[in-house]
């Protein structure tokens, strides 16, 4: 139980990497939903069997809230919102792919440095699956930086949420209040940026946040 | 006045954060704009009093509750400041009614909003749980959010959306780095909910994995550090200011950036109290001096006058960061009473500033000119109030920055060459800049304000009356936290 407890966590919060990565390539809009969509499953999965590994039936409660909202509901509302405003063309990214991979494959390498580290005497189940969470939330970061539209900026930040889920679930014994309140300020923030996908709609006929840098100029 | 309090059927502490919340659910659902407006002031003067009672007498610490030295100093001044702010906000709000710049739907909304925040920023500094001190800092983002983008127009979205964006990238990393802290603590107290409360944590500290505190500081300062402005995270910062209404750039600059900065401290003692962890401080001290210089040589090519004061709070919250980083009873000392003086200036520059930019229409400084004779009363308050916010002597920030330098003179006469330096700069930015606006020849409209000067005057007049005198408990007291800071 002990050996292939510890595989399973592994393998699903490494999973979650690897689609992190699989973010970070899409160039289309209905692919990078999807693949979103699959994050938030694999998410979903970690959870419960944390869950299940540390007894705690509080997390699936977690696991749930990942696997309705995340997996399904947000990508069917986005992708709604993408066909609605007609953006569903090739996503323009700065720079490259291949060095956007490049610098996740670097940052991945030094979230494991820096937390394999710092966590050598925390209980290898934890400390392996805050290693992979910090690289999940750090390839978020480089995959809101890497974009410009904005809903593909929103899926960045939602997968990086998605790592900071799966650290929280990681933690042993973490209260329930923080996971609860993390899922629901998902939901809060994602309510907040329809409305103001909406707005920008209305104002910029266009989501990509270059129409809103055009009026950066001139103005100091 | 103890046993009076005793009789109360509620606990002050309690009430400090359920006024400002059961305020914003009424704000939100009753209409009549002259009412509302009159709510806010009434609910923002009733926490302020409760605020104060805090002063006197203290709950015991609880699991999600607690008062001590520190944060009543942060909840009364941050509640005095909102009380002051929602009296300018009643004057400010009308004319943006009657400009029509405002809807009646817009107005309800901005009212429960300014609760709502009240409410995030009383529940973050109150908060004995790390967890829940959290979720109110981000609450507050989210409401400020809403506030900033509430004109609708492209500026407005742009800045709302922006700070969203880094607004939500630091909350998350401050998650992480909160989740991280419990990891550390976890093998000392066990699982659960004891391990998140500060009281707890801050006593067990020493026991704590000491690596695992590092590498969360370092996540607690990139986020919080997000909030509080420290270059180069301040990005959302000069936006958020410059286009929102103008008693929210208030509130930003005089109580949020002063909630991040009390989450950061909190962070720092924990990391004190554990010896096998790296001094905090001089991470503090590099962004902290980055900030000052750099907002400095940003205060010569602004235009817009809102944006101008934005630069000089971060310029300032870097000063404060500074001070604190330098820790020792002097430096903190003066770093508590720079946050007190910055508040109550900067907010009162915003006051003066939002009157401005309402009779004269615009708020391009080179189409402000000559306030002091269109309008002496604005012009010279502006003077009184940009004099001090430079560290003019006799007002309260000189004294405070004169602290700051001269204990930094002390200890690390090499640090205090950038420190003046960066003080020199945006002292000459200041002047350069308002020179024209007050004394230039009179420009555009000279309608008379109708707006209320009392806030504005109250506020410079503790800020002068601090730099001349301070009131011998106020000094023990802020000594005292400043030794409890280490």
């Amino acid at each position: 139980m002990g050996h292939f407890a510890l595989d399973l966590a592994h393998l699903l919060a490494g999973g979650m990497v690897l689609v992190s990565f699989m973010l970070l390539y899409q160039n289309r809009m209905f692919g990078l939903l999807n693949v979103f969509a699959l994050h938030a499953l694999v998410l979903s999965a970690s959870v419960a069997w944390q869950a299940w590994v540390q007894n705690a039936p509080h997390l699936y409660v977690t696991a749930a809230i990942a696997l309705v909202l995340k997996a399904i509901v947000i990508p069917l509302a986005l992708r709604r919102m993408v066909i609605r405003l007609e953006i569903h063309r090739t996503i323009e990214t700065v720079g490259g792919i291949g060095l956007t991979m490049l610098m996740g494959i670097a940052l991945v390498a030094l979230s494991l440095v820096v937390m394999l580290q710092a966590a050598a005497e925390a209980d290898p189940l934890a400390r392996e699956d805050v290693a992979l969470a910090l690289s999940v939330i750090l390839l978020g970061l480089l995959m809101m930086v890497t974009r410009y539209n904005a809903v593909s900026q929103i899926i960045g930040f939602m997968s990086l949420e998605n790592g900071l889920i799966l650290a929280a679930a990681g933690a042993k014994g973490m209260p329930l209040v923080v996971e609860i309140s993390v899922a629901f300020s998902v939901l809060v923030a994602f309510i907040v940026i329809g409305v103001f996908l909406f707005r920008i709609r209305e104002r910029f006929d266009s989501v990509d946040t270059h129409a809103l840098d055009d009026y950066r100029e001139g103005r100091q | 006045m103890t046993s009076f309090l005793a009789l109360l059927p509620f606990r002050p502490v309690d009430a400090v954060i359920a006024v400002p919340a059961i305020a914003a659910l009424l704000l939100a659902a009753l209409p009549g704009r002259r009412w509302s407006a009159r709510l806010n002031v009434a609910a923002s003067l009733l926490t302020f009093l409760l605020a104060t009672t805090l002063l006197v007498e203290r709950p015991p610490a609880g699991t999600y509750l607690f008062v001590d030295d520190l944060n009543v100093v942060f909840v009364v001044l941050g509640t005095f400041v909102g009380f002051t702010t929602s009296v300018f906000s009643a004057s400010y709000i009308a004319h943006e009614i009657d400009a029509g710049k405002l809807s009646p739907g817009q107005l309800r909304f901005y009212h429960g909003m300014y609760q709502a925040l009240a409410f995030a920023m009383n529940l973050g500094l109150l908060a004995d749980n790390i967890g829940l001190m959290w979720v109110a800092v981000e609450l507050a983002t989210l409401t400020t959010v809403l506030m900033v983008g509430i004109y609708r127009t492209h500026d407005a979205l742009e800045a709302a959306w922006k700070y969203f964006i880094l607004g939500s990238v630091g909350i998350a990393l401050a998650l992480f780095g909160t989740i991280l802290v419990y990891m550390a603590a976890q093998p000392a107290i066990g699982e659960g909910e004891k391990a998140m409360v500060w009281t707890v944590l801050v006593a067990e500290a020493a026991r704590f994995n000491p690596e695992l505190l590092n590498v969360a500081f370092v996540f607690l300062m990139l986020g919080y550090g997000t909030k509080v402005g420290l270059a180069p995270l301040h990005a959302w910062l000069p936006d958020a200011h410059a286009e929102g209404p103008t008693p929210i750039s208030a509130v930003l600059s005089g109580l949020l950036l002063n909630v991040a900065l009390y989450a950061l401290l909190r962070f720092k003692m924990l990391l004190a109290a554990n010896p096998a962890t790296v001094a905090p401080g001089p991470l503090m001290v590099t962004l902290g001096l980055a900030s000052l210089i750099f907002a400095g040589f940003m205060l010569y090519r602004r235009r817009d006058i809102k944006r101008l004061f934005a630069y000089s709070s971060i310029e300032h919250m870097g000063l404060i960061t500074f001070a604190f980083g330098m820790g020792g009873p002097l430096a903190n000392f003066a770093g508590l009473l720079h946050m007190t003086m910055h508040s109550l200036t900067k907010s009162a520059i915003f006051f003066a500033v939002g009157q401005v930019a309402q009779v004269k229409g615009t708020q391009q400084i080179g189409r402000i000119r000559g306030l002091t004779r269109s309008h002496p009363m604005l012009g010279w308050s502006l003077v009184v109030a940009v004099a001090a916010i430079a560290g003019l002597p006799p007002l309260g920030i000189f004294m405070s920055e004169f602290l700051i330098v001269s204990s930094t003179f002390a200890r690390q006469p090499l640090l205090a060459i950038p420190l003046v330096f960066g003080l020199l700069v945006a002292f000459g930015a200041l002047v350069l800049r308002l020179t024209d606006v007050a004394f230039g020849e009179p420009e555009g409209s000279t309608a008379p304000v109708e707006a209320t000067y009392l806030p504005m005057v109250a506020h410079l007049a503790l800020v002068a009356t601090a730099g001349l005198w301070l009131p011998p408990p106020l000094v023990v007291w802020f000594q005292h936290v400043a030794r409890m800071l280490g």
